[in-house]
Parts: C-alpha cells; structure tokens; sequence
C-alpha cells in the first residue's frame, strides 16, 4: 500500500517552536525597554519642578510638600500617602507618611515655596521677608528680590537673610549665602517648568556633587569615566593588537600556541575584582611604591603614585579588557584569505610589508569591534576600580591647566561608583534615590556614546575598503 | 599493461630542449615535499623565452606547486622541503645569495581567484611600484596607464581609477591583477588556472590577453582546461604525480602524443 502524501498532522514541536524563538526576542525587548523606562522617567521626574501639596489632617495639622507614592495601610485601614517635607532642621525629617483618610484639606496654594539649601536640605514653605542692607521687603518685591540674587553668581551675591514660615505656622531665619536655587512650582506655567527642567538637569551634568554625593552634578565622574576609558583603550589597543598578530602570523601554529590561545580566552572569565587585587598589588603597590622611593622620596610617607590613581585604573582595566581585544582581532586577522597575503608576496612585498599594507588595514573594522567590546566592559566596571583609584570625591579634576595638565597620579571620580555612593552612602538615600536612577541613565548613554563611535569609526573603515555589506 | 609501460618510460619522458640562449627558466632535477610527502619528483625542463607554456595535468599533479615554486611562494611555509635547481636567466634562484623579494618582481604570479587588494584601482596597480622606490607621480601614473592597457582595462576603467577594486566584475578583477603585476614589469609571468573562476566571456578576454602578452614577456600557464591549452600556448607540459610525462609544442603534444597516457589525458579517458 503506497504511503500517503497528505500531510500528517504536526507536531506541537514543529508549530511551536518559531514562537519560543520569537518570544525570548520579545522577552528581552520587553526587559531593556523596562529598564530603560524606569531609568528615564524616574531619572528625569526629578529635574521636574513637582507640584507642592497643602494638607490640612483632621488633627488641625498642615503639612505642605511633595506626594511621592501610596502604600496601603495594613488591616485594610485604607492607604497611606508619602510626602517629602524637606525642613530637616526644623522637623528632625524630611519624610512624612500621612494616612489618606486623616486628610481633610487637600490644596496647591501658589505662594509655597522650595529652596534649595547647602545645609539640611530642601526647604518646603512660605517666604516672608527678605532682609538686606537694612530693607525688609515682603511679598512679591521679596521673591523678586530673591530670584534675581541667585541668578548672580555665588561670590556676588549680596549678604542678606531671609524669614521663611513653615507650613505650620514656625518661622526660620536663613542666611542668602546658603540657598542656592528657589522655585515655586505651583506658579509656574508649564514652559516655566520646562525651563527650570532644562537648567536643572543642565546643572546636573556641568557642576561637581553637593552634600555627601547626595545633591548636585556628576561632572566629575562623568569626566572621570571617559577619561580613564580612553586612556584604557590607548593602551590596551596596541598590546593587543601586537599580541594578536604574533599569535596569529608569527608563532608556529602548535601544541603551545593553543595552549597560550586557550589561556587567553580563558583570562577574559576571570572575576574582575581579582584583577583589582592584581593592580593594587602590582601597579599600586610594587611599581607605584618603587616610583615614589626613586623620584618622590621628598614627599614620602604620603605616597605619590604608591596609591590608587588614574594610571593604574586605566592599567588595570586594560589588563582586564586584552583578551577581548586579542580574540577579536585574531578572529579578524583568520577572516583575510591567503590570497590577499600571497597576492602582496608574489608582488615583491616582504612579510613586513605585507602586514603593514594589506593585513592590518583589512583587520582594522576587527580590531575596533575589539576595543568596542573592551570599553563595553571597562564603562561599566566598578568593582576593581575601588582598589586601585576611585575616590568619592575627587578633590582634583585629572586635567586642568596646571603643568603637566593630565595628572595620572591622581584619584579620580566614576559613575559607576558614584552610583554605589550615592544609594548606599548618603545621609538621606531616599532623597538621593532619584539622582541614582538620573546617574545610572547617563553610565548608560555614556556606555552607548563611546560604543557608537566606535561603532562609527568601524563602518567609515569599513566603507573606505569598498565591502559595504 | 600500458599503464605499467609507461610509468617504466617516464624517466625517459621525451623532452623538448631549447638552446641555452633562449631559456628563460630552466629547472634541473627538482624535487618538493610537503611535510614529507613528495608532490615534484625530479622534474627536468626549460621554457622558452617569450612563449606561453601550458601545464596540464590532473589534479594533484604537482603543476600549481611547480609554479609556486618558481615564485619562491613555498618559504611562506616551514614544512616544504626541495632539492635540485630552477635557474631563472641562468641565476639559480634557491641560491643562498638570492634576493627573494627581487625574484618576485621578476617572477609575477596570477592566482585561480582575482585577488586584488582592498583599496582603489590605481593603488591596487601602484601597490608593487610603491614598495620599490619612490616615483615621480607623473612617471607612475604612466605607469599605471601602460599596465592597465597592456592588461587590456584601461578603456574600462579609466574613469574610476580612485574607486574601490572589489566594484570590479571578477574578469576585470583578475586582469586587474594582471595588471599589478606587470607594473612592476617581470620577465616572467606565472598563471595558475587564471580563468577557472570566470564566465566564458571574461575568459576569451585572459586568453586574448595572454596571447597578447607573449611579445613582451615569458609565460606559464597552469589550466585544468585541455581547449584553453590548445588555444593560446606554444608549449605544452603533461605532469602526472608530480613527475613531467610528456612536453612538446602544443600541435604535437594534441594531435600526436607520443604516450599513450597522454593522449589517454587530452582524450578524456583519464582523469
């Protein structure tokens, strides 16, 4: 009897299959673009000028601040509201949870005010007068007052004080020198808000941290963070393409060879914090420790370059980043046919030439997905970087216009373990929350930055050999 | 029966010889091994100047190693070793003494697939010049202008010179490297299965070319193509195992084998 040409009925297998495929796509879609949500609105929300709240509590007390979240209350006591007051100094916190039911009065007055201060933290409130060379002005002429001092910079502000009135009802004198930002958010309109939006976050991004890390800019690490990656890659580019090269043109193809091959992709799996170890003991301690004993006796005990600093992060993420750079560039270097190399030879080309001319531009686009991979991996590298240089607070940029203008001695700051800092470390970590999520999108746009030029300088080269593909 | 007669014959391969005067090459008793398995046994002959010589033979005859022989291509790899004399214009070229990067000037070499180098046609014809000394750009450019027409492109490519080689189709891409290697103006021109990878149309072009070429220089042509042989060669050289079975002028050797296993060859019977 001749087998039938019908179709047997599929397997669930054979239907599924695509759709598993299909779905581990989306799953991980589905998680990148959470993550990049949360980091984006809970980033970003905290540059918005956020809307003040007045509540009256059936008690007869008022609280004025910012409604940040609800948590339900436990027996099914209904819910429980989450304010920030500010006024650490006058109400020994600057949280307050109030039960949603306990509210009887829920208002936006447009004369609350926040300021931001250098000690204790944001201010919630009423300004009342403004006092200066002896005048005392209220009301409006008083915020106008206000404002146009802090649009003057820091060291012309005039000296002066301001009477500031909490929401219930206590009065504070306050310095002018210690504020340094007044909004009042309830009276913006929404093109004001946006302004102090732009300028916030602009502030963000140019100016050194304030109070522990918890407020202010991460210019410094920012600066930090790209500095030490290019350094990293200036160095670890050459060395691994060099040892690629003998790897891959010069040693004979044996028994060692794999060996030392199989060493080098297996280096790329050892934890980075054991490289961190290596560099501190090494870098910091055995060639900074001998470098100090030999140029800077002068200055010993306090050690020069005997501790962590610039050069030896960079070193030691180098260190870390050369087996990526090597297999990648070797891999590059197996792809060019022989008869590229016998093409060069048979024209009179020696081996030097060969290389020079034909092999290593043709490994080019190779060699930068190398260092694309490494500086990848060293941006978002912390973990080491805490033994051999970080600092909380870099008290110097490495570059300023002081000879030799790039000081690779000195400690330096990183996003990566600012971001640490600043959400385990600070005094008020619930405050400095949103600046963690704000850090942790800029570590990642930086990340994307220096891979797209990367990136970019890949395709130019690639275009440049006419095999656009 | 034939085949063992004739395995008894080919120490006494009949041979062409040339007057010395008109050798370019003559190889003496040369032998190879790859790794210790022998690919050329002894081979002994001469190749006329300005002639188009043919090898032929069935794969893994040898006739490709003899050619990267004559290049010097083997010291690219550690494990071939060889013995007897190829002298090229009566210098022996495995001489210690030898300068080999000026033998591969002289000794130009085309391989089965185009290779030219990524980079503009100009430079691709410059790259053998660049590496020699430096020209006046005015002495290069006509350089390059007579190697591009000698390798009949110029007319093709005139117009694009500073665009990228591989936009080339894969005929004008191998008479491209044709043409970077005449830059440098060999003596000699070493083809190995020049057209195998190209459409009809493309190869008639090598032929013709080749063909052509023969006022100005020696060559030796590898093809595995018995009607290509016949076509545009003077001489022709039958290798079988790494030995010479038979060598006359292309008539003779088509039309009137003198060995059976040749004729056994060129017929098709024997591959």
């Amino acid at each position: 009897m001749p087998r039938r040409l019908t179709a047997a009925p599929q397997r669930l297998l054979d239907r599924l299959w695509p759709w598993l495929c299909a779905a581990s796509v989306a799953l991980s879609l589905l998680m990148l673009t959470a993550l990049l949500s949360l980091l984006l609105v809970r980033g970003l929300g905290h540059f918005w000028p956020a809307t003040l709240e007045e509540v009256t509590l059936r008690s007869g007390e008022v609280v004025a601040g910012e409604a940040i979240r609800e948590t339900p209350l436990p027996q099914q006591a209904g819910d429980e509201r989450l304010y920030f007051t500010g006024n650490r100094d006058v109400a020994g916190a600057s949280w307050r949870w109030v039960p949603v039911d306990d509210i009887a009065q829920r208002t936006t007055p447009e004369d609350l005010v926040r300021l931001t201060r250098t000690p204790w933290g944001d201010f919630i409130g009423r300004l009342v007068s403004v006092e200066s060379d002896g005048e005392r002005l209220e009301g409006q002429p008083a915020w106008d007052y206000l404002t146009a001092a802090l649009a003057l910079p820091a060291n012309q502000r005039p000296a002066g004080a301001l009477l500031l009135a909490t929401a219930d009802g206590q009065t504070l004198r306050q310095p002018l020198t210690n504020i340094s930002g007044a909004t009042a958010p309830n009276a913006m309109a929404w093109w004001q808000k946006t302004h102090t939006w732009g300028e916030r976050v602009w502030q963000f991004l140019s100016q050194g941290p304030r109070a522990a890390n918890t407020r202010g800019g991460v210019w410094p690490a920012i600066f930090g963070t790209v500095l030490m990656v290019i350094l990293m890659s200036v160095i670890v580019t050459p060395f691994g393409v060099l040892a690629a090269i003998y790897l891959n043109e010069i040693a004979h193809q044996n028994r060692l060879t794999r060996l030392v091959r199989i060493g080098v992709r297996n280096l790329a799996g050892v934890p980075s914090i054991v490289y961190g170890v290596f560099g501190l003991g090494v870098f910091v301690y055995g060639i900074g420790g001998s470098l100090d004993s030999w140029f800077f006796s002068d200055t010993l005990p306090s050690p020069t370059f005997g501790t962590g600093g610039l050069l030896w992060a960079s070193l030691t993420l180098a260190l870390l980043t050369l087996p990526v750079v090597i297999v990648a560039t070797e891999e590059g270097l197996a792809r060019i046919p022989d008869a590229q190399r016998e093409g060069a030879v048979a024209l009179g080309a020696t081996r030097l030439e060969m290389l020079v001319r034909i092999v290593l531009p043709m490994a080019v686009p190779a060699m930068l997905t190398g260092v694309i991979l490494a500086v990848a991996r060293a941006a978002g590298e912390v973990a080491p970087l805490m033994l051999v240089g970080v600092a909380k607070l870099a008290p110097q940029m490495p570059v300023d216009g002081e000879f030799p203008y790039l000081h690779l001695e000195r400690k330096f700051m990183h996003l990566g373990y600012h971001l640490f800092d600043t959400a385990f470390h600070g005094e008020d970590v619930q405050a400095a929350m949103p600046l963690v999520y704000a850090t942790a999108l800029l570590l990642v746009l930086i990340v994307l930055m220096l891979n797209l030029t990367a990136i970019f300088l890949r395709h130019y080269f690639r275009r440049q050999r006419g095999n656009e593909c | 029966m034939l085949a063992s007669l004739d395995s008894a014959n080919a120490s006494q391969a009949p041979v062409t010889h040339f007057a010395a005067e008109q050798r370019a090459l003559s190889i003496e008793g040369f032998s190879l091994a790859y790794a210790g398995k022998p690919a050329l046994r002894e081979l002994t002959l001469s190749v006329p100047r300005h002639r188009v010589t043919a090898f032929i033979g069935p794969s893994g005859c040898g006739k490709s190693t003899l050619l990267r022989a004559i290049n010097r291509l083997h010291d690219l790899n550690e494990s071939v070793e060889h013995s007897g004399q190829i002298e090229l214009e009566g210098q022996d070229i495995y001489a210690p003494k030898t300068n080999v990067t000026e033998l591969r000037r002289r000794v130009g070499m085309v391989f089965q697939t185009p290779n030219p180098f990524p980079m503009s046609i100009y430079e691709n014809v410059a790259f053998g010049l660049r590496l020699q000394h430096r020209l006046p750009k005015r002495q290069r450019d006509d350089i390059i202008e007579w190697a591009l027409t000698s390798a009949a492109l110029w007319d093709e490519v005139k117009d694009r010179l500073h665009r990228s080689a591989w936009q080339l189709s894969g005929g004008q891409q191998q008479r491209l490297v044709i043409a970077r290697t005449l830059a440098v103006q060999p003596g000699v021109l070493l083809l190995d299965e020049p057209a195998s990878a190209l459409d009809p149309i493309s190869t008639l072009k090598i032929e013709e070319l080749i063909r052509n070429l023969k006022s100005q220089l020696t060559l030796i042509l590898v093809t595995h193509n018995m009607q290509q042989a016949a076509r545009v060669s003077d001489y022709t050289a039958f290798m079988h195992s790494g030995e010479l079975v038979e060598y006359g002028t292309t008539d003779q050797v088509f039309t009137n084998p003198r060995l059976q296993r040749t004729e056994n060859y060129i017929t098709g019977r024997m591959t």
